[in-house]
């Protein structure tokens, strides 16, 4: 085979492979649409351990921390949580019931570990202290009392000390 | 450059400028390495587009300027698949394109541990003229580099590389491990290289305000890397190293900007090798090529 018909089979190979690797991550995220697909990512925060949940977030009284996890927010989890963290087309709304009442250490533990078989990547790039100043938002938001219409903001909105800034 | 290989990479480039002016709101995390992998996969339905490049000195031979594009895909939390296509110009010689690769790394645990597993496969089908050194392996010398490229691209090869990525997370700090094995496929035995990197923020604490200067968005770091040999002279007899301290900004607007100065470890290695490189994160490329598809997302 000539080198130049080679590269374009190596090439064409490539590109048709990227683009079954893209079909296989979307029905990971169809499914993301059922309720029950939602409801075992909630359910993962039970798997937290005892030690993991009983941490305490060492950055509960900086008065910067939910100020710097909205910006930590914004630019790492709106893509999947939505701009108000509403729930997306590939995330769970963070307005719930099981978010808001659960202990700081389990939201920490689930950010560190992700939900990797259910989409959510592990984040431990972050460093701990960003990690804990996203618990520090994730914790002040409100929970919504019904499903956000498009556009509407969420209770959080509300406070404007929590309210993430508009879409840009 | 022949005239395919020139259209081809002009193309490929052409395609990667309207990409990377796609709106995006995720600021990158990236740590600075350029030969190490972490164990950080690209994020499910996003696109990242890199370009890199090396410029390397040659002892018997003329300098060279290598270069390459990445395109990095998260296919799903756990797998990711990248393409890559690279050239080189060699100063007083010629410019060349030499192949493209096909990687995809998967992690392997679903929690994260103390030390995190990911595998890593590519194909690669490259000429003898890549100079890119994306890894180092078996007995790779400078003195491979000093012929001409004429010569050198006379030489085809199609390997599998095999890697372990070992990489973990402490206060901050990133330590990683690559043990690699490749297999020419033809009838040449498997060589085996390393390579180590740390890394660490120059500040854990994000800021309350949005900033491109801010210390949390530097990340500085060193690798090591280099040769083994193969299976019938596994040591460090014949084998370049090279060490080379590196440094990442992650900028707010979705940009990561990497520079590394490398210096060989010994005398068969390159005495400097200067690489930087650009990258921008799209995000939802893979929802984005959905909806063009009909899809609902």
């Amino acid at each position: 085979m000539k080198p130049a018909k080679a590269c374009l089979a190596a090439l064409a190979a490539s590109l048709g492979l990227l683009v079954a690797s893209m079909c296989f991550g979307a029905q990971d995220k169809a499914r993301s649409y059922k309720y029950h697909w939602d409801a075992q990512v909630y359910a993962e925060l039970a798997h937290a351990p005892a030690k993991a949940r009983a941490k305490q977030n060492p950055l509960e009284k900086d008065p910067d921390a939910v100020a710097a996890g909205r910006n930590l927010f914004e630019q790492h989890c709106t893509e999947c949580h939505g701009d108000f963290a509403e729930g997306g087309k590939k995330g769970p709304s963070l307005l719930v019931p099981q978010i808001h009442d659960a202990e700081p250490g389990t939201l920490f533990w689930i950010v560190t570990n992700g939900v990797v078989w259910r989409g959510m990547p592990v984040w431990s790039k972050l460093p701990e202290p960003q990690r804990w100043q996203l618990v520090s938002y994730i914790k002040s938001l409100g929970v919504a009392e019904q499903a956000p219409a498009a556009g509407a903001l969420p209770n959080a909105a509300a406070n404007p000390s929590t309210a993430p800034s508009p879409p840009r | 450059m022949s005239s395919f290989s020139a259209r081809l990479f002009l193309a490929l480039i052409a395609l990667s400028f309207p990409l990377v002016l796609l709106p995006g709101n995720a600021q990158a995390q990236e740590n600075p390495y350029i030969v190490a992998y972490d164990h950080y996969l690209e994020e499910p339905g996003n696109l990242e587009v890199e370009y890199f490049s090396t410029f390397g000195t040659q002892r018997g031979g003329n300098d060279f300027h290598a270069f390459w594009a990445e395109f990095e895909y998260g296919a799903t939390a756990w797998w990711t698949t990248e393409f890559y296509v690279d050239g080189q110009s060699t100063f007083g010689d010629s410019t060349l394109f030499t192949g493209t690769r096909w990687e995809n790394r998967f992690r392997v645990l679903k929690r994260e541990h103390f030390i995190n597993p990911v595998l890593y496969i590519e194909y690669e089908n490259t000429s003898g003229a890549d100079k890119i050194l994306k890894e180092v392996e078996g007995h790779d010398v400078e003195a491979d580099y000093a012929d001409k490229n004429s010569v050198l691209r006379q030489e085809h090869d199609h390997e599998l590389e095999f890697k372990l990525l070992l990489s973990g997370t402490h206060k901050g700090w990133n330590f990683v491990e690559n043990t690699i094995a490749t297999k020419n496929l033809s009838n040449d035995p498997w060589e085996f290289g390393y390579a180590l990197g740390a890394s660490r923020p120059l500040a854990l604490k994000a800021s309350a305000k949005r900033c491109s200067f801010c210390r949390q968005n530097f990340i500085a770091g060193a690798e090591l890397y280099g040769g083994l040999g193969d299976r019938y002279s596994f040591g460090l007899h014949d084998t370049s190293h090279y060490l080379a301290p590196v440094v990442a900004w992650n900028l707010p607007s979705d940009w990561t900007l990497r520079l590394s100065a490398g210096f060989g470890l010994n005398d068969n290695s390159h005495r400097f090798l200067l690489r930087w490189g650009v990258s921008r994160e799209i995000n939802g490329f893979g929802s984005m090529v959905g909806r063009l598809f009909g899809g609902q997302r």
